[in-house]
């Protein structure tokens, strides 16, 4: 935390020594490595101030807004009950997790209890889900991911768990790369991460899509989330509201992510 | 009388760089051990939290790895270093003593020069190649052919992997050890008769044995040290393997893959899987240095 103190300060210096930068517009983001390329995306088009982006975990970032190490802290996960204190949360994106398979499967739907039951290990061939017969080969992300919090949170719940047969990998590039090259495979990765490769499996009826995603039609995403202490107020508004304004969605969607809402 | 006053303050300068350029490299062997130290207490420091919150016992000998939810056993991951080890010493011990054998006793001194640079560049490969190659070559190759089934991901891809990675390292010692046995017992054993095949295993390899055995061993340690090779193919699940074709995973593999995302307890498992990492390698190196000691006093 000391650390981000002293970056904040050493790049207030050099800001106020900047001549286009306003007086008082720096301000520190903190938290979620998956918000971090996005964020950076964001405070280089904002032209109101200058934005310091540091990435290490939505957990770090709640903190790191709780105790104002940051003016603003970033978590791609939904806060638990016992994180809100005196938190306000702001929705900036959403990231949709789509469900992949091999572009030769033509198991193209499955419903959340399938996914699940496929994911616990209780369902172990493609011919059980309408496929052929064949086994399917689990793959799922390291424990810690955000991605796999968020694919555990909704998928799995509290009272199931991955099976620990699931082939493992830390990369949502090699995740999509294992999946494409073997046809028996399931994985998931953030909706960006979708090309032609691999192909999306629709649940409960749902492709993953930008609409879909946004609308809460498809189920199977995480919130993007700002967290201020209190109401924003001053630089840190002025950024948030940049972030909502349809410049700031437009870029969202640019990079993969469905917008807060859809106007 | 110039010319002595001159010599002599020469030879003050001399001595003073002398005793100069000895503190500096005292000061550059003290850093370089001062790092191992440092290191180590780093990851005591680090790790040891855990493992007393949780119990050694339970942290060694615990089945079920789930950071996320409070359960920090490591055994899946020590069986599967050792299975994927193992494995890899199948592979590499045989071809590597074969090619150590070759190159020292039987083949012409020309096609050696040839070969023996070859076999070190092996080496020099990076083993994110060696995964890569892994990966696109001998994973589906096994999925595919293999009648037992499996994801191609498993303990014997890894364990083919890390048997070519871990040649260079068995064939150069072997080799040293061969070449160290003395000429007038190949000479002693062909006088009394013996073909050169009945001299290589009857004579040479016996007095080399020390030798080849610690190149055994330290293969073993670049085995249970090499990481992203085997994390590219070994499916990194962890469980115990069933079979050859189910996915293992390694302590490497295992602080390699969480560590992005880690924080806490569960960063402070990841530190002590590094404790446990360092005292097998501690072992190995140290069993090493014994059996080639041993060497030495043996052949005089």
């Amino acid at each position: 935390m000391s650390r981000l103190v002293t970056v904040a300060i050493l790049a207030g210096c050099s800001a106020a020594a900047d001549a286009d930068v306003p007086a008082g517009g720096v301000i520190t983001l903190a938290g979620s490595t998956s918000m971090q390329p996005f964020a950076e995306q964001w405070a280089e088009e904002y032209h109101g101030g200058r934005i310091i982006v540091q990435a290490g975990g939505s957990t770090a970032g709640i903190k790191a807004a709780e105790d104002g190490t940051a003016d603003v802290g970033m978590s791609s996960r939904s806060l638990q009950p016992a994180e809100i204190t005196g938190l306000t949360q702001t929705v900036v994106a959403r990231d949709g997790i789509a469900v992949i398979v091999h572009a030769a499967n033509p198991v193209r739907a499955l419903s959340l209890v399938q996914l699940r039951r496929i994911y616990a290990g209780e369902i172990r061939n493609w011919r059980d889900v309408g496929g052929a017969d064949a086994t399917i080969t689990v793959i799922t992300r390291e424990d810690g991911s955000g991605t796999r919090d968020a694919f555990q949170q909704f998928v799995m719940g509290e009272a199931h768990e991955i099976a620990t047969s699931a082939l493992v990998t830390a990369y949502s590039g090699g995740l999509r790369k294992m999946v494409s090259q073997d046809p028996g495979a399931i994985g998931y990765v953030t909706f960006s991460q979708l090309n032609t490769q691999i192909h999306a499996v629709s649940i409960d009826g749902v492709m993953p899509s930008e609409p879909a995603i946004a609308s809460g039609a498809y189920r199977l995403q995480r919130p993007f989330l700002f967290l201020t202490r209190g109401v924003p107020t001053g630089a840190a508004k002025a950024f948030i509201t940049f972030v909502l304004s349809d410049a700031g969605q437009r870029l969202a969607r640019t990079q993969g992510l469905a917008p807060v809402s859809l106007e | 009388m110039m010319m002595i006053a001159r010599t002599r303050a020469w030879v003050a300068t001399a001595r003073l760089s002398d005793a100069m350029i000895e503190r500096c490299l005292l000061l550059a062997a003290l850093s370089a051990v001062s790092t191992l130290a440092l290191i180590t207490l780093f990851i005591l420091r680090e790790g040891l939290p855990v493992v007393i919150a949780e119990g050694p016992w339970a942290f060694l000998a615990g089945v079920k790895w789930a950071p996320s939810r409070g359960a920090y056993g490591l055994l899946p991951m020590i069986v599967g270093t050792a299975v994927v080890t193992a494995g890899a010493l199948v592979v590499g011990v045989p071809l590597g003593l074969a090619g150590a054998i070759t190159l020292a006793e039987l083949a012409p001194a020309r096609a050696r020069t040839l070969l023996k640079p070859m076999i070190e560049l092996l080496a020099g490969i990076p083993s994110v190649v060696y995964g890569f190659i892994g990966m696109e070559i001998l994973v589906p190759f096994i999925r595919e052919r293999g009648t037992l089934g499996g994801p191609g991901y498993s303990a014997l891809a890894a364990s083919i992997i890390l048997g070519i990675m871990v040649l260079p390292t068995i064939i150069g010692i072997s080799i040293d050890a061969l070449e160290a046995v003395p000429r007038s017992y190949r000479d002693g054993s062909r006088a009394l008769g013996a073909t050169q095949w009945q001299t290589i295993t009857g004579v040479v390899l016996p007095a080399a044995r020390n030798g080849i055995v610690a190149a055994v061993i330290l293969g073993m340690g670049r085995a249970v040290g090499e990481t992203m090779a085997v994390i590219m193919v070994a499916g990194n699940a962890v469980q115990f393997p069933g079979s050859i074709l189910a996915p293992v995973r390694t302590l490497t593999a295992n602080i390699a893959l969480e560590m992005s995302y880690a924080s806490g307890a569960h960063a402070q498992a990841l530190f002590a899987t590094g404790i446990v990492l360092f005292i097998i390698s501690l072992a190995l190196n140290g069993i090493a240095g014994r059996v080639r000691g041993s060497r030495r006093k043996a052949t005089p």
